[in-house]
């Protein structure tokens, strides 16, 4: 073991700037996965804002006794998905209203009998925030014989919905695609690695050492080149994301950086890439030295 | 030890460079590989080392038969040959003492042994004093005994020199012939591919002559070498 690393560190040294080269192709294609990563990161904090607004409103048959409505809420609440239950009298719809409905203040000032509505609004927890799983609520929700109507905003909650997987679809293209590349410069560098060295590779072989011997310090040096770009690029992420929200006044609260588990799997990225790349090349050159 | 059967090598490219050769080489012998250059001498001591296979007919070497070996088996064969080159094959970056301690490292002998055993080879082709020199610092003939120590420092039974002195002047030619001797006598086989007939002459030592790829003379020929 203490010769293998003798050899992947020889040959660094060997081959600098081949060696730091790859480091610095594989840190920017990763780099670029990590700026996508931060812009897709700090988009879905700001939809999960949106979908807290995910809400399924019940209004109420006029008359509906106030104990059937506690009782209700209590059941509601109970289902899985709901997070809370909130109740708005007749009354509070229509102070609601003159305050929300601006336009309208002056048609609701003069009523004489108030024609809004009880209702039940209720909000879903955060991984039941979408189109299916409120239809699914508001469907339940029309069992109950006081329930008039269901509404939950299905036009937006669908939009929604939409913009989510569309975020998803395009990082993962983006990922795959910067892997891609990070793969292909690994797999190019670790054969002209392979190349540049045959003369020694063949004299190990001749002295017995096997493939795996062989192809051991390749490897390690392929994985440590995707580790090393990994961590580069994190760290140019971060220093973009500095100069990002210093440049526009941006707080951490709004404009988030990866969380320790989302930077190591950056990190983490690079070194599968390196392995895979590395993997692929020796496997593929070796045979012919 | 070594048997060669009804053995042809043709290379991809259509070069036939032995034809139909059956030889056997019994524990213990020194062999000279003869004939000119391209008569197939090199094939022959590729085909023992598993560089190559035979076309066909059957190659066997210390029980292995080299037509027939699998992948991870060749490793094997390797670390119970010593194998040495016109051209001596050290790594440049490398010191005498790291080239020889490498064809240990590579076996996975015990870490302990490696430095005694490095210094006892080198001591034996009377280097111990360069161990610590690279190649380019070293003569002609100090790199083939780097070479011939790295060759011997696993102990093999078996010891193959391709034109081992093909690059070397006069006294450092004398010098590697002498320790390959001295090999051979410590109950080794070895087998020298040579065109150097000055080497050959008078020489109690078995010799095999080729010319494109045939086997014309054997000094061995009345020996026990026909027997299965
Ligand atoms: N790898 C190879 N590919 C094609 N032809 C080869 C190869 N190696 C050797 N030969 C040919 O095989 C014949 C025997 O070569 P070789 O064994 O090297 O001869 P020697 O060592 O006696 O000079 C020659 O004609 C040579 O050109
Ligand atoms: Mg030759």
């Amino acid at each position: 073991m203490r010769l293998t690393w003798r050899e992947v560190w020889h040959s660094f040294w060997r081959t600098p700037l081949l060696s730091s080269l790859s480091i610095i192709m594989i840190a920017f294609s990763l780099y670029s996965v990590g700026l996508f990563g931060l812009v897709a990161t700090n988009f879905r904090h700001t939809l999960s804002d949106l979908a807290e607004r995910v809400e399924v409103v019940a209004f109420m048959l006029r008359g509906t006794p106030i104990e059937t409505i506690t009782l209700a809420s209590e059941d509601i609440e109970a289902f899985p998905e709901v997070l809370s239950v909130n109740y708005v009298s007749e009354d509070e719809a229509l102070a609601r209203a003159r305050v929300e409905l601006v336009e309208f203040r002056e048609a609701y000032e003069d009523l004489a009998t108030n024609p809004l509505p009880a209702s039940l609004e209720i909000r879903l927890r955060p991984q039941f925030r979408n189109a299916a799983q409120a239809r699914t609520v508001a469907e339940r929700l029309r069992a109950f014989g006081f329930v008039d109507d269901v509404r939950f905003g299905q036009d937006w909650v669908e939009r929604l919905d939409r913009i989510r997987n569309l975020a998803g679809i395009v990082g993962l293209v983006i990922g795959a695609a910067f892997g891609l590349v990070a793969i292909v410069i690994i797999g190019v560098t670790i054969r002209m690695t392979v190349l540049h060295r045959a003369r020694e590779i063949s004299i190990m072989r001749l002295v017995g050492a096997t493939n795996a011997f062989v192809r051991r310090p390749f490897l390690i040096e392929g994985t440590l080149r995707g580790v090393l770009g990994g961590a580069l690029a994190l760290g140019m992420s971060f220093a973009s994301y500095r100069l990002f929200a210093s440049g526009m006044g941006l707080s951490g609260e709004s404009f988030v950086f990866f969380t320790p588990s989302q930077a190591g799997l950056i990190v983490g990225f690079g070194l599968l890439l390196g392995l895979i790349g590395s993997l692929i090349s020796v496997g593929r050159h070796l045979r012919h030295v | 030890m070594i048997r060669f059967t009804h053995v042809s090598k043709t290379f991809p490219n259509g070069t036939g460079a032995l034809r139909d050769l059956s030889f056997h080489i019994p524990r213990g012998q020194f062999v000279f590989l003869t004939g000119h250059s391209g008569a197939g001498k090199s094939t022959i001591l590729s085909l023992l080392y598993a560089h190559d296979r035979p076309s066909s007919g059957e190659v066997k070497i210390s029980g292995y038969t080299v037509g027939a070996l699998r992948a991870s088996e060749v490793p094997k064969l390797r670390r119970r040959l010593g194998v040495i080159f016109q051209d001596f094959r050290l790594l440049e970056h490398r010191t005498a003492e790291e080239n020889v301690a490498f064809a240990l490292e590579v076996t996975g002998a015990r870490r302990d042994t490696i430095s005694p055993r490095t210094m006892r080879a080198l001591t034996r082709v009377g280097l111990a004093g360069k161990a610590r020199a690279y190649p380019k610092e070293l003569s002609g003939g100090e790199q083939q005994r780097v070479a011939i120590a790295r060759a011997i420092v696993n102990d093999p039974p078996i010891v193959l020199a391709d034109e081992p002195t093909g690059n070397l002047d006069e006294r450092a030619r004398n010098g590697v012939f002498q320790l390959l001797k001295d090999i051979h006598a410590g109950g080794t086989v070895v087998i020298m591919a040579t065109h150097d007939m000055d080497l050959v002459r008078d020489t109690p030592y078995r010799i095999v002559e080729l010319r494109e790829g045939e086997l014309v003379y054997d000094s061995a020929v009345d020996e026990a070498d026909d027997t299965p």
